[in-house]
């Protein structure tokens, strides 16, 4: 099971360490260290890792690397999945996971850790037992202690780490009752030269904010069930009516959570919103190039596209860029040669157009690489899968809540090739 | 409203100095004696405070362990937070102060007592994190309280509580009966109890191998699926894995289980997901393929797979390298999902190079344009090791796919065009490998490859141009000058090189001899003068030899139809896969090795083997599911000629070996010698260099040195010479094409009088299977057991181990109450049912008894491996005697390998794992040997026959799963026979081959 984890920030500093079974020293991090050497970039250090006596896996969280340290054998995946859950609990306290708010709360996220893991095993890991257990630090709990002199560890059994229902506390309860559930779409394509899509699929994600009385007993049915061959709940969703019924039945934790998440794969047509007409060209001669790059929307079911932007990392050689935009603006970073044009509202009348030459470095040869384009934007109100939700239902309870849902679609890796 | 803003602010000022970075101060000598005045205050929160800055110190790795007897001292206190806070202190320090940690032991007994199970809950997971010894005494009481609480928290926090002390002091935990409550746990009501429990155990069995802590039987597997569905994610994991180290009864089990284990498959947690796939990808076998289920199975498999890919880049990695198994095992899963490995060009470099390798795997007819497509794109990426991978990735697909091939050479040949360094020299070097599978096909684009050769500077790359030049000498006009070329340098290439060159220009020089007879000797010089390499020197000599002898004969051997390369030599050995397929989600799975051959600590051999099918099918591709009576009725496979094995030997040669298989081993034995030869050697003297030169460690096998003697100048051997020489390695003769050397008239031996015997026996015993058992001795006299005599031998009969006894009253009164029981074995072997001894034994009297043994016991290796510890009890004593079987008892039915498999395993077991042996005077011949040893499982798997000498590559399997591989050689006239066995348990072999003496001799 997991041995010891170290938190490692961005400059190879080791600045927290949690030991749950015997102490193991840090020069094992040596190890991380040469392999971290090796992959030049932070994102593309392998994360397990082979040394003599231990296996080292770690994730890249927040330009931290969270590593763990493990003796005997160990599914990798529960580790990593583990170690996404630690950075997301302390997102979650503390409203970002960075080195800085580590520190400032360091002997909280200590308590945590301990909470969360006992000799290996993984103890409470839901957030909400977790905040029954140790309260998250807001300002005015802070004061209210240093006057009270009470603390922020709760002093009750984690009632929900017994129930059959562990995502949920008891006792809950709100004047307002309401439930939102935002249906978030990102389109992760890739598309050639010519336009054509060579690879589209939709990562789905229902992410719900459910504050409401009691123990309610939510059933949501969409319009169009069908779509959804590719899913993965959260745990309270029952499993049995979504086989038979296809419908999500389920009593909700507290607060926010992901229902689910779903997957449209590229069998299914997947629209792809907008077109790129793009020409990026290095001539043979002089030290030069030229740039043409015009978006239009395409299959946008009437809605407009918003926060367009494109990114194009530039082969090394690219050492300037003179550009004129019709619409936004755009910046050329020198040091990390990325190109990014932020549009703005994509205005079908007038189509946003990016124009202009990059000078290279004389007497380098043409670059070779092309460099790829990365779009990105937001569509409001539109899943672009089409999926609907038709109705909720609540039993259980006998207030009538809030219910809303929201539909949004983005770009997730959504590249066009040159 | 103002006033209350300015609050707020003043508030946020205060917040901001509430963080705990306050805490991270140096800590000076002064701040420890600081600290400890504050530790030692009487106000509780000034206490509180001093405690946190302690552990911030002790979180970033400061030295505040002076502090320990102060800290322990605010132990006392009803503040849960501050209790907290000095636990984690002293689970931290109590390690190096254990005398003082003994201080706090009282407080701990106390709160196991506390009436909030929080509080108990906590104590007794503190006190099995304090690592010291003496604590642990006191530790036993409260969590045998604990583990009975009536509290389902406290019992799940317990349960883990043994795992940590069986840590600390494993015979402790034995000695106290933890184990038994902790197995008691595993029917506990709550589920989350059950998990705790189940991951205990399994954590503790891992330590203890053969332990057999996990007893899963139906019952059980019904509770642990039962608390499947209600317990946390992190315990489904665990019961999930839990699960796949059970075998089910049968495929209507079977299929009940992956029923219930689907709906896992929809999970939000990979982990869990991954799980579940493991226990269906191995409870599957057991499925008939016509089921409809089995197909319903299949379907659901995919999308959970593809989802994985969206995840994080760090699952999305471990997902990669087991759904490369997976499609390795089961293509037919992930056959339409090709378009989710394409790589996008912010994925960390990892993640790409793993697309790759499975995009290659799913390469179909169907897919290959949209897969070359992609791979053309990458090939323009910036990454270089990816570029590289991406263009050999090329080159494999127009392997595998007959129908792209053309479409991959130009696709190559445009890259080749860009005139990147790197791109060009990668294309050469696949391209080559497109030559040797489709000879005479592309051989118009070499002019364009002839182009590119000054800008070669990488080894692998100029050895690929080298061979293509030689090859296809006759095709290129200049081709002596682009080999001479090369020899002006030939002291600083590589060894790769160098020996590319010997033996292109030897190639030249047999298809243009006028022109280059000067080259030839110029290059036999450099390679046997004035090289220290031996391996270039003993190749040298042969080509010098070969030429200056017999021309005609070396234009045989040297320029000899290749045979064509495979398309998948890099797929992982299917013994091998089977096992890492009960290893999914595992370690095991990233490494793409078995868990033995890296986990410290004592797995041992246990390997995990698939479930054999129980419909039909299957029996074709893999080794262990072809059912007894087909095997044994099917005759050996007589290999026809030695070419064709030759062709399969270096069929498996020809790339270089991937991460997965062991670096090629030094030789020991002759035989290997042989094998080593063939694989290297030869093979790249038939003009293949694909096989890095393997052997330094040749100048061991017997003949080198001989050769590397030799004077320089061209000496006069007659090929029967030559052919004596190298007479260790028959095989290599054979390569030659040399006349086989004369041998002695055979005799015919003497197979009446073996088959009589075997009759014989078969007669008296009545054994239907021929299995050879040795007769009964005397295992315990009466002298020592009161006048109780058992005589006894082992059988197998119809694949059920038996144990025959005769059991003898030889003293005065009646004997009754017959049990046995064994001791642990290295073998788990176990009485499968009670003695039956239904009636008294009188005096004087004796009785035949019968025992069914299983092999589903405690394991625990032996010395001897086959010794057996027995004791037998009647209504008199108990009496112990230890006897020992053949072990060909557990030869199983199916241990018939498949022809490939063979050869594969064999060169994959190192060579340190071979043992040869002699076995003297036994007149049978090689066919009569081979029926003898298939009586008891031991197959024939290929026949061969060399210069007179009958070579049988024979296969075995053992119960426990370990397969034995021999190669028996039998000369016709000559009683000795020369066994060699290869097995990944070295030490069965001594007991193999005593038996195999034993099978053969009776």
């Amino acid at each position: 099971m997991i041995h010891s984890l170290f938190l490692i920030n961005h400059t190879g500093d080791i600045f927290l360490e949690k030991h749950w079974k015997s102490v193991i020293g840090r020069s094992v991090c040596d190890y991380f260290f040469e392999a971290r050497e090796k992959a030049v970039e932070p994102e593309n250090v392998p994360p397990v890792l082979q040394t003599p006596h231990h296996y080292l896996i770690s994730i890249y969280r927040g330009k931290l690397f969270f590593l763990s340290v493990i003796q005997t054998e160990v599914p990798p995946l529960f580790v990593i999945e583990f170690l996404h859950r630690v950075a997301d609990t302390i997102q979650d306290y503390f409203g970002e996971c960075s080195e800085g708010v580590i520190k400032d709360n360091v002997v909280t996220v200590y308590e945590l850790l301990e909470e969360m893991l006992d000799n290996g095993f993984p103890l409470a890991t839901e957030s909400n037992v977790l905040k029954e257990m140790i309260r998250p630090p807001t300002i005015l709990r802070s004061v209210v202690n240093t006057l009270t002199g009470a603390s922020n560890v709760g002093d009750t059994l984690p009632t929900g780490q017994l129930s059959n229902v562990p995502w949920r506390r008891v006792g809950v309860k709100y004047t307002n009752n309401e439930a939102y559930f935002d249906v978030i779409e990102e389109i992760d394509a890739i598309l050639d030269k010519s336009g054509t899509t060579v690879f589209a699929e939709i990562q789905g994600v229902i992410e719900a904010c459910v504050r409401l009385t009691g123990m309610p007993d939510l059933t949501l049915s969409f319009m169009n069930p069908r779509l959804l061959d590719d899913v993965s709940f959260h745990p309270c969703v029952r499993f049995k009516r979504w086989e038979s019924e296809r419908v999500l039945s389920f009593i909700p934790p507290d607060g926010n959570f992901t229902l689910m998440n779903y997957h449209v794969s590229s069998q299914n047509l997947v629209a792809i919103p907008v077109y790129v007409k793009q020409s990026i060209s290095f001539f043979e001669t002089g030290p030069c190039g030229r740039l043409d790059i015009t978006i239009g929307p395409k299959q946008t079911m009437g809605k407009t596209v918003e926060g367009l932007m494109v990114t194009i990392h530039m082969p090394k050689a690219v050492l300037s860029a003179n550009l004129t935009a019709t619409q936004g603006t755009y910046t050329y970073d020198l040091a990390t040669k990325v190109l990014v044009w932020d549009i703005g509202k994509l205005n079908p009348q007038k189509l946003p157009n990016l124009k202009g030459s990059l000078t290279t470095q004389a007497g380098t040869p043409k670059p070779e690489d092309n460099p790829s384009l990365n779009i990105d934007l937001k569509i409001q109100q539109l899943a672009i899968s089409g999926l609907k939700v038709s109705r909720l239902d609540m039993y259980g309870e006998k207030y009538k809540p809030f219910k809303g849902v929201k539909y949004l679609t983005k770009a997730g890796k959504f590249q066009v090739r040159t | 409203m103002q006033e209350w803003a300015n609050q707020l602010c003043e508030n946020r000022q205060f917040g901001s100095k509430m963080t705990d970075s306050k805490y991270f101060t140096t800590t000076k000598k002064g701040e420890i004696f600081e600290l400890k005045a504050e530790l030692n205050s009487d106000k509780k929160e000034k206490k509180k405070e001093a405690v946190k800055k302690v552990i911030a110190s002790m979180t970033v790795g400061k030295d505040v362990s002076a502090l320990f007897p102060d800290v322990v001292n605010c132990m006392q206190t009803d503040n849960l937070e501050l209790k907290k806070l000095v636990y984690l202190y002293l689970m931290n320090y109590a390690k190096s102060q254990p005398d003082m940690a003994i201080m706090a032991v009282n407080t701990f007994v106390k709160d196991c007592e506390d009436p909030n199970p929080l509080i108990r809950a906590l104590a007794v997971r503190t006190m099995g994190c304090i690592r010291v010894d003496k604590i642990t005494e006191y530790l036993c009481e409260p969590l045998r309280k604990c583990l009975k609480d009536e509290d389902p928290y406290v019992r799940k926090t317990a349960a883990v509580c043994v795992a940590k002390l069986h840590d600390i002091n494993a015979q402790l935990v034995e000695d106290q009966g933890f184990l038994d409550t902790l197995k008691d746990l595993i029917s506990d009501s709550n589920p989350m109890v059950v998990a705790n429990a189940v991951a205990a155990l399994s954590e503790i069995a891992e330590s203890h191998p053969n332990s057999n802590l996990l007893d899963l039987n139906p019952q059980t597997i019904n509770k642990l699926l039962t608390a499947l569905n209600e317990c946390t994610e992190w315990g489904q994991i665990f019961i999930l894995d839990c699960l796949a180290n059970y075998t089910p009864r049968d495929d209507r089990e079977s299929q009940s289980i992956c029923e219930r284990v689907t709906p896992r498959l929809s999970h939000a947690n990979s982990a869990v997901v991954l799980s579940a796939v493991k226990v269906l990808m191995k409870f599957m076998e057991m499925l008939p393929k016509d089921l409809d289920y089995y197909g319903t199975l299949l379907k659901k498999l995919a999308p959970p797979l593809v989802t994985l890919l969206s995840a994080e880049p760090e699952l999305q990695y471990v997902a990669l390298r087991n759904i490369n198994l997976i499609v390795q095992r089961r293509p037919e899963i992930l056959k339409h999902e090709m378009k989710v490995f394409f790589v996008k060009y912010n994925d960390p470099i990892y993640v790409k190079l793993e697309k790759l390798d499975i995009m290659i795997r799913l390469a179909s007819q169907a897919n290959i344009a949209q897969v070359l497509a992609e791979l053309k794109e990458y090939a323009t990426e910036v990454d270089v090791d990816f570029v590289r991978k991406a263009v050999r990735a090329i080159g494999r697909c127009a392997i595998k796919v007959e129908q792209s091939a053309e479409r991959c050479v130009s696709t190559l040949l445009d890259l080749i065009q860009t005139k990147v360094n790197y791109v060009v020299q990668e294309a050469i070097v696949v391209i080559k490998d497109i030559f040797r599978k489709y000879p005479n096909k592309y051989e118009s684009v070499i002019a364009t490859l002839c182009e590119n050769l000054d800008s070669l500077d990488e080894p692998e790359a100029r050895a690929a141009m080298i061979w293509i030049v030689g090859e296809y000498a006759e095709r290129i006009d200049n081709a002596d000058e682009l080999l001479e070329s090369f020899l002006e340098g030939f002291h600083d290439e590589s060894t790769q090189v160098q020996l590319q060159l010997l033996t292109a220009i030897v190639k030249l020089f047999l298809k243009k001899p006028t022109e280059t007879q000067e080259l030839v000797q110029q290059v036999l010089s450099l390679a046997t003068q004035d090289s220290d390499n031996p391996d270039l020197r003993d190749r040298g000599y042969i080509y010098w030899r070969l030429l200056s002898t017999d021309p005609v004969a070396a234009k045989e051997v040297v320029l000899a139809e290749k045979p064509l390369i495979s398309e998948e030599t890099d797929l992982i050995e299917p013994t091998l896969l089977e096992e890492l397929i009960c290893h999914i989600g595992t370690l095991a799975s990233v490494y793409h090795k078995p868990p033995s051959a890296f986990v410290e600590g004592s797995r041992g051999v246990q390997h995990k083997r698939l479930p054999g099918s129980a419909g039909s099918g299957e029996s074709a591709d893999s080794p262990d599911t072809g059912s007894a009576a087909g095997v044994s009725e099917a005759p050996p496979a007589v290999i026809p000629s030695q070419g064709d094995l030759l062709g399969d030997l270096l069929n498996l040669d020809l790339t270089p070996p991937t991460t997965s298989g062991p670096p090629p081993a030094p030789s020991s034995g002759m035989q290997m010698g042989a094998m080593d030869l063939l694989g290297g050697g030869l093979d790249s003297l038939m003009g293949d260099e694909s096989e890095p030169p393997p052997v330094p460690q040749r100048t061991d096998t017997p003949q080198s040195p001989q050769l590397s003697h030799q004077s320089p100048s061209p000496p006069d051997y007659s090929p029967t010479e030559l052919g004596g020489d190298l007479g260790g390695s028959p095989a290599m003769g054979a390569g030659f094409g040399a006349p086989p050397t004369a041998m002695p008239a055979s005799f015919p031996p003497p197979v009446s009088g073996g088959l009589d015997d075997l009759f014989d026996l078969g007669g008296s015993v009545g054994m239907p299977m021929g299995a050879y058992s040795p007769p009964k001795s005397i295992w315990l006299p009466a002298m020592k057991a009161k006048g109780l005599e058992i005589s006894g031998t082992f059988a197998r009969r119809a694949g059920v181990i038996q144990m025959e006894m005769t059991l003898t009253n030889k003293a005065m009164s009646i004997m009754t109450d017959f049990a046995i029981q064994f001791n642990r074995n290295s073998f788990g072997l176990a009485p499968a049912g009670p003695l039956q001894v239904l009636t008294p034994v009188g005096p004087n009297q004796s009785i035949e008894v019968a025992l069914p043994l299983s092999t589903v016991g405690p394991v625990m290796k032996m010395e001897p491996l086959t010794n057996l510890q027995v004791a037998v009890k009647n209504n008199i004593d108990v009496f112990y005697f230890s006897s020992q079987y053949p072990i060909s008892m557990l030869f199983v039915e199916d241990g018939k390998m498949e022809r490939q498999v063979f050869l594969a395993t064999w060169k994959d077991i190192p060579n340190d794992n071979e043992a040869q042996f002699q076995i003297k005077d036994c007149h049978l011949n090689s066919d009569a040997a081979s029926s003898k040893l298939q009586g008891s499982n031991v197959f024939t798997i290929a026949k061969r026959t060399v210069e007179g000498q009958d070579m049988l590559y024979q296969s075995m399997k053992l119960t426990n799963g370990i397969w034995v591989l021999a190669e028996l050689r039998v000369q016709a006239g000559n009683p000795n026979y020369t066994v060699s066995l290869k097995c990944r348990a070295p030490e069965v072999s001594q007991c193999v081959f005593q038996s195999y003496e034993a099978m053969l001799k009776n």
